[in-house]
């Protein structure tokens, strides 16, 4: 077989041509129309997941955001607002050296985004050890508002324990006294196991079983004939994305959708893999901070003019990038742009409130993770085979998180 | 053994079978593209997405399964030969890792073209209605479309054998994997036989892609996930032979279903091990034959 020569020439040319491709990314964003004048522009960095298997959450997130700085004419505090965006492609390591960039050299004023978890974790002493004001918009690992808060980063999206420890007494008084947990075989996937079988067995109610596919999975074939075997009259999932859809509809192929309730995370059944699992995710029960079918004027609002700039349908990650847009202008506006006195800033953004298409929006003063309601929803054919998640009711308090 | 326990293990069998047959369909496409053409085609998982998301738009388009699952293979394999013609063929003479650089490359290029097209959400592909639900076989409920999918596998692999081994097609490509320069010497046209073969292991694996639609739906990353897959069944079972192909997706299909059902945290590596041990045995795989230079 020949050997492969790479000749001076070759060399260059493959520099030249790398080289090339990281001056002109920078470039064209450098490039992007200006910011509408007024004063300095307000530097939000944006690290989300543009590629790969959460592309499509990042997608929505930044919708949501551009949704709500477009209603603001993109100024906040009386500063156009500049979005500078990278792809965490959902790895820690890419994901830390990008977000290292947007501080050091961008020098931004505020910084967003987050998708994954173990990406949270890895960002998280980065953010501390410099300061940077953070809103985290999505990844919801609990830790990061207990044992790695910092008083720099807040929350707007959820912490696995809030959205999953409500669904335990509710199912224990609704649904089934005995339940079989199965869930994705990583941390998000434990912790809203963790959860909901600490309130479910304190409610009174027996766990039958425990399975834990690995993640990410497209084949559930070896673990459905199990959870026949068990006969548990229900079970509490957790997965998201393409694993939900494949795990719900696999779920119905084997014939277990007749006798076992499937109830879980509200993610398994949410906007964005709903269409897919079509009928074979009817019926199911879940727990979310937000329906789609929320009855608030809000919601109504930030649903239909999503729809009409979008052409889409919003989903949960819309309506926390929407929220997050939201705690950036409010908080800019109460220290009138100054982003240079950050203890001003910082008490500007723990104090923020408003009615958020999910209920009140308040973040809780110590952990700084943002306490809501979990509403109870159930999958049900609204007509024609168009699925939505119906909402059933509402924890009686803003649920918080411990803490600790 | 309890009559359930029994049952457990002959549906994790067919599960397993399943899972084999639809990996069998890749495998034998990627090894004899590799084995007749030396060319490691990392774009393979890419043309089975691609096969999944055109059998899907084929699907809602005519509402017709079994349309989708005879014109994709054609559509895709004819996309196939188009990038054979202009791309693969420039390589040949080039070193193995310029091949590699330019399937890899592909790969990405087919993965962008495809989120263009179809965007990143995960969309399903409905199995025909009498292939839904499950029927009690062996004491347990088994999904009709999968006794599908074994049924249609076997049946693939049949015909897959009879024309390696009993038409003339089949010759020469058995002869151009055992050495290429003497089958040319021979008088026949090799070029236009590597157009076929990389046609037809384009095609096959964008079938695969239309039968694993009602299982796995489609969504991105998809296609990099099935790559590995395939990449280890071709190693653990020898490149360019149809046996190897067969009993390698066989084995690395039953090790990695029952590794998950029995212990679901060994399994992944499990399939790696097996992998590893078989390669220390015979380098070549199980049915390879050894490299003579």
């Amino acid at each position: 077989m020949a050997s492969v020569q790479l000749t001076r020439r070759d060399f260059l040319k493959a520099m030249a041509i790398g080289a090339g491709a990281l001056t002109v990314g920078p470039l064209l964003q450098a490039c992007a129309p200006a910011a509408p004048s007024g004063g300095t522009p307000l530097k939000i960095g944006v690290v989300l997941p543009y590629s790969k298997v959460y592309a499509q959450l990042g997608d929505s997130i930044t919708k949501g955001m551009q949704l709500y700085f477009d209603s603001v004419n993109n100024m906040a505090g009386g500063r156009p607002i500049t979005l500078i965006k990278e792809d965490e492609e959902n790895d820690p390591q890419v994901a830390l050296t990008k977000t290292r960039k947007l501080i050091e050299q961008d020098k931004v004023d505020l910084f967003t985004g987050v998708v994954a978890t173990p990406v949270v974790y890895a960002l998280r002493d980065l953010l501390d050890s410099t300061k940077t004001i953070s809103l985290i918009s999505n990844a919801g690992g609990n830790d990061l508002t207990r044992k790695r808060k910092s008083p720099y980063i807040f929350r707007t999206s959820f912490t696995s324990w809030q959205v999953a420890s409500p669904l335990g007494p509710w199912v224990y008084q609704n649904v089934a006294k005995s339940v079989m947990i199965v869930a994705a075989d990583y941390g998000f996937g434990h912790e809203s196991a963790d959860a909901f079988k600490e309130t479910f067995t304190k409610a009174g109610g027996t766990i039958v079983g425990e399975l834990y596919p690995p993640f990410p999975s497209t084949d559930f074939g070896a673990f459905l004939p199990k959870i026949a075997a068990a006969k548990p009259p229900a079970i509490y999932s957790f997965f998201s994305g393409s694993d939900a859809v494949n795990f719900i509809k696999q779920f119905a192929d084997y014939g277990l959708g007749k006798d076992i309730q499937i109830t879980g995370s509200g993610f398994l059944v949410e906007q964005d893999v709903l269409p897919a699992e079509g009928m074979a995710a009817n019926g199911a029960y879940s727990t979310l901070h937000w329906a789609l079918t929320l009855d608030n004027a809000e919601n109504k609002k930030f649903v239909a003019d999503y729809k009409t700039k979008f052409n889409a349908t919003a989903d949960v990650f819309a309506l926390q990038g929407y929220d997050t847009a939201r705690v950036i202008v409010e908080a800019l506006n109460a220290v009138k742009g100054d982003t240079s006195n950050k203890d001003n800033l910082l008490q500007a953004i723990r104090a923020v409130k408003f009615n958020s298409p999910r209920g009140p929006f308040v973040f809780d003063q110590t952990t700084q993770n943002v306490n809501q309601y979990i509403y109870y929803r159930q999958v049900r054919d609204a007509g024609g085979g168009q699925l939505q998640n119906a909402v059933l009711g509402k924890t009686d308090q803003p649920v918080v998180d411990p803490g600790a | 053994m309890t009559s359930d326990t029994l049952s457990f293990v002959a549906i994790q069998f067919l599960n397993g079978l399943a899972y084999s047959l639809l990996l069998f369909l890749l495998a034998a496409g990627l090894s004899l593209i590799f084995g007749m053409m030396d060319v490691v085609n990392l774009a393979h998982g890419s043309f089975f997405l691609i096969g999944t998301y055109v059998g899907l738009t084929i699907v809602r388009v005519t509402g017709n399964f079994w349309l989708a699952l005879i014109v994709t293979p054609l559509l895709v394999g004819a996309l196939g030969l188009l990038v054979e013609r202009s791309l693969i063929r420039t390589l040949y003479d080039r070193s193995p890792l310029d091949q590699v650089l330019l399937t890899f490359g592909l790969a990405f290029i087919l993965m962008d073209l495809a989120k263009w097209v179809w965007g990143a959400d995960v969309l399903a592909l409905p199995a025909p209605d009498f292939l839904t639900g499950s029927v009690l076989l062996l004491g347990g409920q088994f999904p009709r479309y999968r006794l599908f999918v074994i049924v249609a596998g076997l049946a693939l692999a049949a015909a897959l054998y009879y024309l390696n081994e009993h038409t003339s097609f089949g010759a020469v490509i058995r002869a151009g994997v055992a050495d290429r320069e003497m089958v040319s010497g021979l008088g026949i046209n090799i070029a236009r036989v590597f157009s076929m073969v990389f046609a037809v292991g384009i095609g096959l694996a964008a079938l695969s892609g239309v039968v694993a639609g009602p299982i796995y739906s489609a969504f991105p990353g998809l296609d990099f996930q099935v790559l590995i897959t395939t990449l280890i069944v071709v190693v653990v079972g020898g490149m360019g032979t149809y046996k190897g192909s067969f009993f390698g997706s066989l084995l690395i299909g039953e090790v990695q279903t029952f590794g998950q059902a029995l212990f679901p945290d060994l399994a992944l590596f499990l399939i790696f091990a097996l992998m590893a041990a078989i390669l220390l045995i015979k380098p070549a795989g199980l049915f390879g034959r050894e490299a003579m230079d």
